[in-house]
């Protein structure tokens, strides 16, 4: 195995910038932001999704992963978090290939909505003004927002999965240096 | 960077602020619902808004700008307190004009200006749980959330019209958030309520000795509990400010000497001080 690339420049302050970014993406459902730049993490791990589990995963929060041995070792390695086997069981799960699905994920309870998992989806692009149409929480009106690469079938499960608020997941989708959010509140429909 | 030595940045280690941070993006996500997190000492006392600090202290980066009020007013020893505080663990600017923050901290007031979305207000909470004088079993509460089982509160609000004509609550008036959660707005005045409704800045709530966390996310239903037969109406002093003369701002009642003289003035001294300053090269021409 070749030697581990660099986590963050600066943990503390790249992390709290990451951490903005993601807040701000989750408060404003489809809004695009920036996130890992600079960051070089083995493939097939993006930079963005990278600097989302840099920030926000360690010891406490159990990972599932479907990104390779190489990019679970640069993960351990800067995040520290538990990879488990079952992606029901995981607090962060990242799918760069084919998604597990949604309802196999940990959903939470009516009492303890928060323990619902959170999805870090790469994709392909990730592109505002167009595509699908958000509303609900975070949105005045509408927000568009261009997924290339969703998985199929995604914005069915999606209904499912906003159908059982307070419970279910919350999703981060992440393109290269690029992420948005699906709070478990947003309302998707086809553009 | 100017800050404290020996202090990570912010002075939370970065664990708690990761801790913290996940709290906050569930909150998001189940907007007006509490979430427990792993509350740390802070070098403050509980009841100098330790939950808001910690929530201040996790969200905070060197671009920002924060400002610090009690009551409305950035001149008081707590507000003067966190302020410093922040400078030295942080060393972020801080300033006393709504306009110019990106966060701002927060107990018993929201600013009159409106927020933008660029900004983000932290509320100190000493007490999170709208049900906690209806049911003070954490176990049931947490039960009735997740029932969204709220009779007990309409009953108390109800119990109030039979006996005063009107809902006697003027502080800490419960809310409904997105259609869903009964929440606390913390100790704010009534008269505030409305301006957490739609607002366009991200609302966050920190509780540091009950250990919770709660979120409103942007252009959000918030609405104040009421009846069909008696809507929720806020309230304010029937004056206007002595300074700035002002007629749709909040107001705090001063008392001006020992003989009892009294006056009304802002409560919000940024808004205040502006209004006064825009009026005065106006009334100087005249
Ligand atoms: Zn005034």
């Amino acid at each position: 195995m070749t030697a581990l690339t660099a986590g963050f420049a600066d943990p503390v302050l790249d992390a709290q910038a990451t951490f903005r970014a993601v807040l701000e993406a989750m408060s404003r459902p489809g809004r695009v932001q920036r996130a890992g730049a600079g960051l070089r993490p083995p493939g097939p791990l993006n930079a963005a999704a990278a600097a989302v589990l840099l920030s926000l995963a360690d010891a406490d929060t159990p990972l599932w992963l479907d990104a390779g041995a190489e990019a679970e070792a640069w993960l351990r390695f800067h995040c520290g978090a538990p990879v488990v086997a079952a992606a029901g069981a995981a607090a962060f799960v990242l799918a760069t290939r084919a998604a597990p699905a949604l309802a196999s994920l940990a959903q939470g309870s009516e009492e303890e909505p928060q323990q619902g998992a959170t999805l870090v989806l790469q994709v392909a692009g990730l592109e505002e003004g167009a595509g699908w149409r958000l509303t609900g929480p975070g949105i005045a009106h509408e927000h568009r927002l261009r997924v290339a690469g969703a998985p199929p079938g995604f914005v069915a499960a999606w209904a499912a999965n906003r159908a059982a608020f307070p419970c279910g997941v919350d999703v981060v989708l992440c393109a290269g240096e690029h992420l948005a959010a699906l709070p478990r509140t947003v309302a998707i429909a086809e553009g | 960077m100017s800050t404290m030595e020996g202090y990570n940045f912010a002075y939370l280690d970065e664990a708690t602020k990761r801790m913290i941070r996940r709290a906050i993006l569930k909150a998001v996500a189940i907007p007006g619902h509490q979430i427990p997190f792993g509350a740390r000492e802070m070098p403050l006392p509980y009841g100098w808004g330790t939950g808001g600090i910690q929530v201040t202290a996790s969200i905070l980066g060197p671009q920002d700008t924060l400002k610090v009020i009690d009551q409305g007013s950035d001149d008081t020893t707590n507000a003067i307190s966190i302020r410093r505080f922040f400078r030295r663990v942080a060393g972020v600017a801080t300033t006393e004009h709504t306009a110019e923050a990106s966060i701002i901290q927060t107990r018993h007031r929201i600013p009159e200006r409106p927020l933008r979305e660029d900004q983000i207000i932290v509320y100190q909470v000493p007490q999170p749980e709208p049900l906690f004088r209806l049911e003070p079993r954490r176990a049931e509460t947490k039960r009735l959330h997740a029932l969204a089982d709220y009779g007990l509160m309409h009953v108390r609000l109800y119990e109030d019209i039979a006996r005063l004509g009107h809902i006697a609550k003027a502080y800490d008036y419960p809310v409904m958030v997105n259609g869903r959660y009964l929440m606390s707005p913390s100790p704010i005045p009534a008269f505030d309520n409305p301006k957490m409704d739609r607002m366009p800045a991200l609302q966050l709530f920190g509780a540091g000795r009950e250990k919770r966390i709660y979120a409103i996310p942007p252009y959000t239903e918030v609405r104040s509990l009421d009846f069909e037969d008696h809507p929720f109406r806020p309230i304010r002093a029937p004056h206007a400010c002595a300074l700035c003369r002002s007629t749709d701002t909040y107001l705090d009642e001063v008392i001006t000497d020992d003989a009892g003289g009294r006056i009304f003035v802002c409560s919000d001294t940024d808004f205040c001080a502006e209004r006064q300053a825009a009026a005065a090269p106006k009334e100087a021409a005249e």
